[in-house]
């Protein structure tokens, strides 16, 4: 099972889990509506349409409500560090939660004491964050991390991609750099997906793909575009691809939906996640 | 004797060096930092926003460090607005400060605004924000959601409807674009 974790910004919902559903109205777990926004919701719906691409059975999702009071985001963690074990999970990608450093240590020994029977943890905003600052990133095996979070993993002082030093910040123009010291530092599990203008995908330290073309430009401002790539490597994985491939094939769909979705500042991720079947099928069918 | 007694002297000086004059004001979510630090700075207050000790640290906070001798004057301001700290403590140390990163890009009729991790993007023509991206707490979709297809006066302030760092660096990039083009 592919099992999705994290918050929504949907205040006093409870904890719900269950197999995605997507109507009209956006993503549908346990009964419960959610709009397809960005964050949970946009990386839900990518990993979705990417699992029913790939033919194999769709995400379940572990959420609850929470609006930043941490409240739904101890429930998620206190589930996950309490049941795992038994919820027959074979990947588990974690999104959207606010950090709690002791909390999130509890789910990572639970995953530590599953053995061999460990799921492949994926992990993006919050969740990365949080793996980061408790220096529990190499019980991971992808982070998905922005440019602006990858010199936050290449800081071994910052809690918070907030308190990224500013001469660590500025080496943005020097990408493999920042990468270095992100492994080097420990804070990198086996695989990264660096999002930016050039995406890097990289494996044990070593850059073994960039991808910068179709370049466009105004999918940057777009919220939610990083969403859509953490869904689709969540799909591609619960598929059986390596782990390096589904990334890059992510990488180019990505942009390959933004090309086809042709959007400007103001459109809004839903635009571009129309577009991601096609994208898929054009990225995979290129790589034979 | 008298080299006893220099040594003598120096540890004093060294006590008196170490007393703690800062102080640091603890609170429950990293954004009411905002509002905190905006008081704060009106009032005419010496003040640094900075990460907690460890032994506050969740992984997503913010804290105030004062001058200790105003510490009793302060927490009343702030008790009085509904604002107290959940905690003060003396501190020797300098604790981190919070990225001040700050960059624009300009899409022609459009202007996005990054601030540390944090993205806005407002329409020059109406100031209507139209996008929101970057972050990883929960409070950033939220905010979102209570901010897009609002004009910059109009929309809520970060510090006021979220909870995290995150929404501290969206109220930075928001002042930085009303600064630029107005709200």
């Amino acid at each position: 099972m592919l099992l999705l974790a994290g918050a929504v910004p949907v205040e006093y919902l409870p904890l719900i889990t269950g197999k995605i559903e997507l109507t009209e109205k956006g993503v549908k777990i346990e009964g419960h509506d959610l709009d397809i926004n960005r964050g949970f919701e946009a990386m839900a719906t990518s990993a979705y349409l990417t699992c029913k691409q790939f033919g194999v059975e769709v995400p379940h999702a572990l959420v609850a409500g929470d609006i930043g009071k941490r409240d739904g985001s101890e429930k998620v963690y206190e589930h996950l560090a309490a049941n795992l074990p038994t919820m027959g999970v074979a990947v588990l990608t974690m999104h959207y939660i606010m950090p709690d450093l002791h909390r999130n240590k509890r789910v990572v020994k639970t995953v530590q004491e599953m053995g061999d029977k460990k799921p492949f943890l994926i992990a993006d905003a919050g969740s990365m964050y949080v793996a980061k600052t408790g220096k529990d990133s190499l019980h991971y095996d992808i982070f998905t991390p922005d440019l602006g979070e990858v010199a936050f993993l290449a800081d071994e002082q910052a809690d918070h991609p907030t308190y990224t030093r500013g001469f660590i910040f500025h080496m943005e123009d020097d990408v493999p750099e920042l990468i270095r010291r992100a492994y080097d530092a420990g804070n990198c599990p086996k695989t990264i997906f660096v999002k930016g203008s050039t995406d890097f995908i990289c494996q044990d330290g070593v850059i073994l793909e960039k991808i910068s073309e179709p370049k466009i430009e105004t999918m940057e401002p777009i919220g939610g575009t990083g969403d859509l790539i953490t869904g689709m490597i969540s799909g591609m994985v619960h598929a059986g691809l390596d782990p390096a491939e589904a990334c890059i094939i992510a990488g180019l769909a990505n942009r390959k939906a933004g090309e086809l979705s042709q959007p400007s500042p103001a459109t809004q991720v839903q635009e571009i996640l129309k577009y991601i079947p096609e994208a898929l099928q054009i990225v995979t069918a290129n790589r034979g | 004797m008298k080299w006893f007694k220099k040594k003598d002297k120096k540890k004093e000086e060294s006590k008196e060096e170490k007393k703690p004059t800062r102080g640091l004001l603890i609170f429950s979510h990293a954004a009411t930092v905002i509002s905190v630090e905006e008081v704060l700075k009106d009032e005419g207050y010496e003040i640094r926003v900075v990460s907690p000790p460890p032994k506050y640290r969740t992984g997503c906070d913010l804290s105030v460090e004062i001058p200790l001798s105003e510490e009793s004057v302060i927490c009343g301001i702030l008790e009085k607005i509904g604002l107290a700290p959940i905690d003060v403590m003396p501190i020797t140390g300098k604790g981190m400060e919070p990225l001040r990163f700050i960059r624009s890009k300009d899409f022609g009729d459009y202007l996005m605004v990054r601030a540390a991790n944090m993205k806005m993007t407002v329409d020059k023509r109406t100031k209507v924000i139209v996008n929101i991206s970057g972050g990883g707490c929960p409070d950033v979709p939220h905010l979102a959601t209570m901010m897009l297809g609002k004009r910059l006066r109009d929309a809520p302030n970060p510090g006021d409807v979220g909870f995290s760092l995150c929404a501290y660096s969206l109220n930075h990039a928001r002042e930085e674009i009303i600064r630029m083009i107005g709200d």
